[in-house]
This record gives C-alpha cells, structure tokens and sequence, in this order.
C-alpha cells in the first residue's frame, strides 16, 4: 500500500464529497497506457512485481497495436493533506470508430487529464475528445506526457495547449508515464481540480452504464457510475431502454482485480455481473435502476451505435463458412457494435455482410477473426449505408451494391461526416487537394500554436472508407491525423457500376460511385482485371457499365499455347503430376459464366494490391 | 542440381520389380543411358547434370564400369522376370554424352549388347554437342555400332546462343552434320525456340539453316523456364525479358511451315521427320508406352507399368552400385485413373492420335468444333490433335481425362 494510501475508502459507504472520478484522453502512442500502469503503481494497487506493460489492456490485439479498445475503471487509493479519497480513473478508447463508448465514459466523469506529447503535440482525435469533455462541463488537466524524451518540446506545446483551453502555460503539468516524474502530483491536481459528483442518496437508484465486457468465465461484466441511490448484491436490477432485469450476482470495483463490495453508492464507479452471456443485454449508454423502485426518467444520452461501415466477409476456404459464422456469434457477445447477416456473392461464395463502427473496427474485428479463430478471410470493398429513393416512391437502404434496384432513381442520398485534420502547416497543399478530389467542402481552418493547422471539412463518408486515411498519411509522411464524426446525409449524384466478365455481372466488384468518378473506377477495375485473370480459352471481354452503358472496356485475348513441349527424358511421371496439378488447379477455380478465375484474382483484385505491391 | 524427383514408393534394394509387374516378353524393350557431365551448365536447363567441380569424387572415367554394373544388375532382374528379348533401341542423353571419349560410349553399347542383345535393325543414337565432336569421333561411333547422331544446335544466332550459354560455333554445324553423313550416321538436330531476345527473323534464320542443311529429323522445343535455374533468376531479376506464350504460338507456326515446306512433316508434337522410317524410334517407345530401363544417375525407367527413378547424384549412384545395391530411389505403380490420364496425355502427342476409348463424346465435339481435334478421325474413334490442338495439348488432356 502506498504511503499515500494507508487507509483506502470502503466501497458502497464513500461520502461522495471524497470521490473523484476522472478519464484521460489521449491520442494513440501518447502513452496513455503508461501513465495508468505507472498510477497503479504509485497507488500501490499493483505491487511491482505484478507489474506488467499496459496491464488494463486486456486482449493481445491491443497491447500489440498500442491501442485501447474496450474501456474499463479502476479504483485508486489517495491522501491529500492526510485525508484519503477514492480516485476513479476511466480508461475511454482512443479512437476515431469509438466516438460513442468516449461520449458514455465522459458522461461517467467530472474531469479530464487531457494527455499530450510532448515531442507531437496535439491530435485529431484528441482534440475531438476534448470538445467533447469540454461540451460534458469536466474539468481539463491538460498533461504533457513523455517529457523524458530528448525530442519533448514541452514549452511549445504547453502553449499550444494554452491556447486550446484557457490558462497559462504554466498551469500545463509535465510528466513522464515512463519515468513516473510529476505523477504524484498529477494525482494532488486530480484531488484539486476535480468536482466532487453530486447526487441524491435517497432517490431510486440510477446508474450509467459506460461499458460492457464479454468474459469468458463470468459472462458479461458491466461497468457502472452511480448517479443516485444505491446498488447492492443480490438486488433485484432493471434496464430502463429494454426492461429487462437481471439478479446482481456480484457487484464490485476494480483495483485492478475485479473485487466484491458491499454494493456501490452516489459517485462511485465500479462493475455489476447479472449472468447474461450476450453484451447487448447490457448496452453501454443505459440505465440500471432498482426493479422494486424504479426511477421514472432514464439518464440521457443513450442511443444504439449505428453501423457506419459495411463489408462483406468471405473465408477463402469454403468450407470454413460454418466456422466464420460460429466465429461471429462468439464475438458478438463481447461486441454490441457488431452486425452481420449471410450473404452470397457469385464470385466468393458464402458469407456475411458485417455492419461496423468505422473502419478500423472493421479491421480489429477481421484481424480476431483471423488470428483468435485460425480464420482466412477475404474482405469485400467497405461501403456505407446509402439512401435510395426509386421513382415509384420506394425507399431502399442500400448498404451493399448488390442491393442497388436496378429500375428509375429518383435520388440518392449519402452520409455526410464532419473531418478535422490536424497536420504541420506545410501539408495543407496537399491535405486541401486530397479533400477536393474526394468532394470536401471546406469549413474552415485554424492554427494551433505556431506551425500547426486544423483543417475542418465536410465530405461523404463514402470517400473516406475507401483508402482517405492511406492517401492522407503517405502524403504527409504520416504526421496528418484525422477525426471524423456523422453530420447527416446529402443527395449525391451517385451512380452504380458493375464489373462484368464476358457479359457476367462480377457481384463483389459492383460499387456506388460519385457519376464523375464512375469512369475512373471503370477503368480501374477492367485493367486490373486483364492484369489477374489468366487467358482462357476464349476471347473474354471485361467491361464497366453503369445499367446498360458500357462505360469501359479491355479483352483478355484467348490463349494460344498450352502444351509443354518437352518430354524430360522419359520422366514421364513429372509430366503427368503437372497435368494432375494444373486439373486441380482447374477444380478450384471460381465459375463467372463460362470464365475460370482463380480465387486469388478476386483476392488481389478487391485488396487492390496491384499496382502497389508488385515490385517491378 | 536438378529439378526434384517425384515423391515415389522406396524400391527393392536389390532392385527387383515391384510386386505383381511382369514384363511381357513381346512389348518392344529399349534402353536409355543419362550421361551426366557437362563442361558448363547451361541456364536454362534443369537436367540432372554436373560439371567436374560439382562431381564430389565421383569421376567420369568410372563411368563405364559404373553402368556396367547397372546393366548387370537390370540383366539379372529383366531374366528373372522373363524378359530376355534384344533392344529395339539405345539412346545416350544428357549431360553431354560426348564430353566421354568415343570409346567409353562403344563400350557401354557393348556392354548393353552383351547383356541383351542389341536387334540388327535397331536405332543406336547419341545427343552430341557440335563442337564436342569431330570426324574421327563420328567414324569412331559408326564403328562401334551407333546409327544415329543428334546434335544440339539449338540456334545459329549467336547473341540467342549466348543467352542460353552455348559455347558452339554456328558456323561449324554444317561440317559435323556432313562428318557425321559421310560416317554413315542417320542425323537429326535439336532446336530451341522462345529463348528470352530471340525474335521471329532470329528464329527464322535458325529454321533456315536447319533446312538447308537437309537433315531427315528435326526436333524444335519451346524452351521452358524452369524453377531454380540461373535464366529464371535472371527474367525475375528483369535482365532478361520473361517468355512470351503467344510469340512461343507463331514461332511453332512457323517451324511447323517451314519444315512442311521442306518436306519434314511431323510426327509427334516437338519432331518432324522427312519419312516415318526417319522417326525416332526411341522417343516413339516413351510415348507409346514400350518398356525401358534407364541407366545411370537420375534415369527414369519403365517396364510393364511400374515406373521408377534413379537416385540423381553420380558420387550417390556410384556407390550404391558399388555396395551391390540398386541405385533406384522411388518408384510408382500408377493407378487406373492414372494410366489414363498417361494413355492420354502420351497418344496425343503423336500424329498417330490415341484411340477415343471412353473418353466423353460431348467434350470431343465440343473440342473438334474448337478446332484442336481432327474431325475426320474423331468420327472414327480416334484422338488426333490439329495444329491449333497440338499449341494446347494440354489443356485437350485435361478436357478428356475423367475426373479422378
């Protein structure tokens, strides 16, 4: 135990007026992750011997990327001037894709450290988190992490960060995750600046669910700020959005290790277990109450993640379908954001349209898939949800090409996202020339301190989805970060372009393009096409169409030799396990009418690694 | 330092059949002797072939006694089974046959015809490199009992020859295709097309040298890029440019024109002859499916549908022979399916065809009215490719052959 820390506070009977509840946000790589590790060390909670990096980061896949994708709370003990207080430290994720689970961990808050580096400065994402704490009331600590490095530059960005949010530069604290330096007393201002929560000990008891974790072991762990009243073991609990209740078979904090209480009351930030196997009955945003004396009004704020980003996912080996589809149920209980419902293409056989947040959830969810359930999985080009009206008056959501109706378009309409890009002044060039060709409408532009700029505008999220982030950071050499939220839907001159082989339409290859950019993609899909798919017997036409307009065209001339003409000198066996081999190759081939594609073309096609992996 | 062997069943030490082959003592019986020396290695071929740095002991002046004792070894196994006929034909490949003295080659001929006989009327031939040769050579293999010569020339257009790293003189064909004539050798002469720079005019200039030296045979293989071989290395490193399937297509069209014009037609998809009597009798056993025994390292053989390989080193091959042991390292027994598809793919690459059997009649018409099989002969029961057809051998094999 800390000397700091010698008589921690009792879950469930902690006056509210000695609680604090706080969350840090950070960009990735901001060392976030650090400065908890080192907090729960300096607390004493974690003796060093238990000490692992990035200990509340509990799955692989984030400690290896360096990011936090699901949130948790921790408990921490402190003293200030020998009176002890109980630190509630949220962990909010740290990406553009999560924008909701942040807005619930803010609302579980009454102070921010907003965490910066020293050596960058600033970033998108950040900045939108702080907006975000800033439009939430919290109180800001803004933190200038990583000073240990020879590369900090903390009076710079202690001014930037002035700028930002009020103050004087002196009033940003320095710290080090790394060495621990100004850690103590970023908890002292945490005591300081940090409101107490207010709330009424006798009303019925309400309580914000800010998260909700599948285990394995326990079922789904729900992680809880209690707003009023109380919440104790055995209590018989409701969810305001479904109704539903549930037993509390446990009911804790964490500090680290789940750990019972005798309950949980006004402020306090802990975890609730009712049984349930599945997060979305649990759903971060609602409101627990107590089933005998329900509250009348739920807490705001809650609203169902809306998938932003649809993919179709196919495992390369058919007969793996069953076992993407298992895979998908198991990680649907760890994950409310998740959809998916099967679907056939002609050219990849069966498998699911998924339904994401964004796209790196897209690419977290493929990359569990591949690794914790041995999946191959080939992914379809990401689309987002379009609405169409045809000219009979019917409206279809469209969230797959295939499902474009083929008859008269009255309209389309298309999500519209608010994109902030933060980047050295010198890219503006080339970050305004990247938005005008993917239709951004200019909103406005800032400098934050001296030589970086925000740069806000609009633009359909259609245009991001498809490579904006890969553009924009190898134009920048990587220093452009990108935060982008839904601002609503705008009618596009939107078209549908098929890819077709011989006449057969190519079902993975169809997509909804902007008209003046339909020719562009026409183009680029027929050329890579000729380039993957072996010459066969036949003359085989490949050509783009929007409806029945060609719009482009290239041919795969027939091939003309296929014999091998020598005889190896009797080894006749080598020759025959040739032709054996070519037979099977044959039999894995995918049928487009009468045309052979080998699997790995549609692969290559859809990943569009041509033109950039091939070495010359 | 060739390409791999197949994977196959490990053989009888002592290098008796596999159980339940017997050879018929009518079926047309040859031998093949694999010469595996080399002065240089060319790169663009995998053979099982070594030049003396690569010999690890073994050395070619053993060469002789060590296939004799494959001969003995094949005499004694062959007898047992019931085969004592004579040799319809011998072929010497390689390697490079003549980098060995004329003399070592007359005496494994010997050898072979002391153990089985060699047929009065038989053909006796050995690969020869063109400037590893010379008049007193020729005459020294007529004497010995050779009929026939053929000679890898491969092109006459030196900058095509430097990129497959022949060291020949084109200008000197000429006169050994003469010495070998007045020998009283039969002559035929490989080519290669397709080779990575070698342009239609530059083949053309091969193909008219070829027939203006009035040769009887000629046999004209695309070349093949093969794994692990120094040219693949060089077209993926781009200093050579990759093979061109269709400039491969109007170069045989135009080997094809050309030798029909000059009275060569062909017989089997890569040779041509001016008379049937002109064919190789050899090649024909392997594609009409005869019985062979392979001697030395890395040959394959065939006898009664058992097919097997021999390890490919020469230190390796010498000394299992030396401890009395077969040098055999694996061997098959192809399944029915399999004959068949061998049946197939070895009948259809001569002009002779292969009997329709119960091949599926709807994918013959369909493969007639693509133009790769002859009608006339379809319709009375035989398989035989057209010119298009004999460009995609392959894939009218995979057509026919059952799936299996």
């Amino acid at each position: 135990m800390s000397p700091r820390a010698r008589t921690p506070l009792t879950p469930a009977s902690t006056d509210p007026a000695k609680i604090r509840n706080f969350c840090i946000i950070a960009h990735i790589d901001h060392g976030k992750s650090t400065l908890a590790d080192r907090m729960l060390q300096i607390t004493g909670i974690v003796d060093d011997r238990s000490m692992r990096a990035q200990y509340l980061d509990r799955m692989d896949i984030e400690r290896e990327r360096g990011i936090t994708i699901k949130s948790q709370a921790v408990r921490l003990p402190w003293e200030v001037d020998g009176s002890a207080y109980a630190l509630n430290m949220i962990d909010t994720p740290g990406h553009v894709d999560f924008t909701y689970e942040v807005s619930r961990s803010l609302a579980a808050c009454e102070g921010a450290v907003l965490l910066v580096d020293a050596a960058q400065g600033i970033e998108a994402q950040t900045l939108a988190n702080l907006y975000l704490a800033l439009d939430n009331d919290l109180a800001i600590i803004p933190v200038l992490n990583k000073i240990d490095l020879p590369s900090a530059d903390p009076e710079k960005y202690a001014k930037e960060l002035a700028s930002l949010i009020g103050g004087s530069p002196s009033d940003v604290l320095r710290v080090s995750g790394k060495t621990g330096a100004g850690v103590e007393e970023l908890l002292d201002r945490v005591v300081e600046l940090v409101p107490a929560p207010q709330g009424d000990p006798s009303a019925p008891a309400r309580a914000m669910i800010f998260d909700s974790v599948y285990d394995a072991y326990r079922g789904v762990v729900t992680y809880v700020r209690v707003i009023d009243g109380k919440l104790s073991p055995r209590q018989k609990i409701q969810m305001m959005s479904t109704r539903a209740t549930h037993e509390l078979l446990e009911i804790g904090v964490s500090s680290p290790e789940p750990t019972p209480s005798q309950g949980l009351g006004v402020g306090e930030v802990g975890y609730l277990i009712t049984g349930v196997k599945d997060v979305r009955q649990s759903k971060v945003g609602d409101t627990v109450t107590d089933q005998a004396k329900p509250a009348t009004t739920a807490l705001e704020g809650y609203t169902d993640p809306k998938a932003m980003v649809f993919s179709g996912l196919y495992p390369i080996d058919g007969s793996d379908y069953p076992n993407l589809r298992e895979a998908l149920d198991k990680l649907k209980l760890s994950d409310a954001s998740l959809n998916y419902e099967p679907e056939t293409s002609v050219a990849l056989g069966f498998g699911f349209r998924c339904g994401f947040l964004g796209l790196l959830h897209l690419e977290i969810i493929t990359e569990r898939l591949e690794r914790e359930f041995g999946l191959d999985l080939i992914a379809t080009a990401p689309s987002v949800p379009y609405a169409v009206t045809t000219d009979d008056g019917k409206f279809i959501e469209v969230t797959n090409p295939s499902e474009y109706p083929t008859g008269k378009i009255k309209s389309v309409s298309e999500p519209v996202v608010k994109v902030a890009i933060l980047a050295p002044k010198d890219y503006v060039g080339t970050i305004m020339e990247l938005c005008q060709s993917r239709r951004g409408i200019l909103l406005g532009m800032e400098y934050l301190g001296e030589d970086r700029v925000e740069i806000r505008y609009t633009m359909p999220l259609g245009e991001i989805v498809f490579d904006f982030f890969d553009h924009l950071k190898s134009r920048t050499q990587g220093y452009a970060s990108l935060d982008y939220e839904p601002c609503g839907d705008q009618e596009a001159d939107l078209v549908k372009v098929d890819i077709l082989l011989q006449g057969e339409q190519v079902d993975a290859f169809s997509a909804i393009v902007h008209k003046e950019k339909a020719y562009a993609y026409g183009v680029l899909m027929t050329e890579r096409l000729k380039k993957l798919i072996p010459r066969q017997q036949f003359e085989v036409p490949i050509q783009a169409a929007i409806g029945a307009r060609i719009i482009a065209r290239e041919s795969i001339s027939a091939i003309r030799k296929d014999v091998l003409a020598k005889c190896y000198g009797g080894d006749i066996t080598r020759k025959r396990k040739l032709l054996e081999k070519q037979k099977e190759g044959k039999k894995r081939m995918k049928m487009v009418g009468r045309v052979e594609v080998p699997q790995e073309a549609f692969i290559a096609a859809l990943q569009g690694d041509e033109e950039t992996k091939k070495k010359p | 330092m060739a390409g791999a062997l197949p994977p196959g069943l490990p053989p009888d030490p002592d290098g008796n059949l596999p159980p339940g082959i017997t050879p018929s003592p009518h079926t047309p019986f040859s031998a093949y002797v694999h010469v595996p020396y080399c002065r240089v290695r060319c790169g663009y071929c995998d053979f099982n072939t070594y030049t003396s740095d690569e010999l690890r002991g073994s050395r070619r002046e053993s060469f002789v006694d060590v296939v004799g004792r494959e001969i003995e070894l094949a005499e004694r196994v062959m007898s047992t089974a019931g085969v004592r006929r004579p040799l319809d034909t011998v072929f010497f490949g390689g390697g490079t046959p003549t980098l060995l003295p004329a003399s070592d080659l007359v005496a494994v001929r010997s050898r072979l015809d002391n153990a089985w006989g060699i047929a009065p009327d038989a053909e006796v031939t050995t690969e020869a490199n063109p400037d590893s040769v010379d008049a007193e050579y020729l005459d020294a293999l007529a004497a010995g009992g050779f009929t026939r010569v053929s000679f890898g020339v491969q092109s006459v257009v030196p900058h095509v020859l430097a990129t497959l790293d022949r060291t020949h003189d084109p200008e000197r064909v000429g006169d050994v295709i003469s010495q070998a004539r007045a020998a009283g050798l039969d002559v035929s002469i490989d080519l290669i097309y397709g080779t990575p720079g070698e342009s239609l005019a530059d083949w053309r200039r091969s193909l008219e040298s070829a027939v203006g030296w009035g040769v009887d045979h000629v046999s004209a293989y695309a070349l093949i890029v093969e794994e692990g071989t120094a040219l693949e290395r060089r077209i993926r490193r781009g200093e050579v440019p990759p093979i061109d399937d269709d400039l491969h297509a109007d170069m045989y069209e135009m080997a094809d024109d050309a030798f029909s014009a000059a009275g060569l037609s062909w017989y089997e998809i890569s040779n041509w002859s001016r008379t049937p009597q002109h064919r190789s009798q050899h090649n024909l056993a392997y594609w009409r499916n005869h019985d062979w025994w392979g001697f030395g390292p890395g040959a394959h053989s065939h006898v009664a549908g058992a097919r097997w390989w021999n390890v490919k080193h020469p230190a390796e091959y010498e000394r299992l022979l030396g401890s009395g042991l077969s040098p055999a390292q694996g061997y098959e027994v192809p399944t029915p399916a399999e004959r068949e598809l061998e049946r197939l793919m070895l009948g259809l690459r001569v002009s002779d065809g292969v009997a329709a059997g119960d091949a599926d009649a709807a994918e013959v018409a369909a493969l007639v009215t693509a133009g790769l099989l002859n009608d006339e002969a379809a319709r009375s029961g035989q398989l035989v490719l057209t010119r298009a057809g004999r460009l995609r051998a392959d894939e009218v094999v995979r057509r026919l052959a059952r799936e299996g």
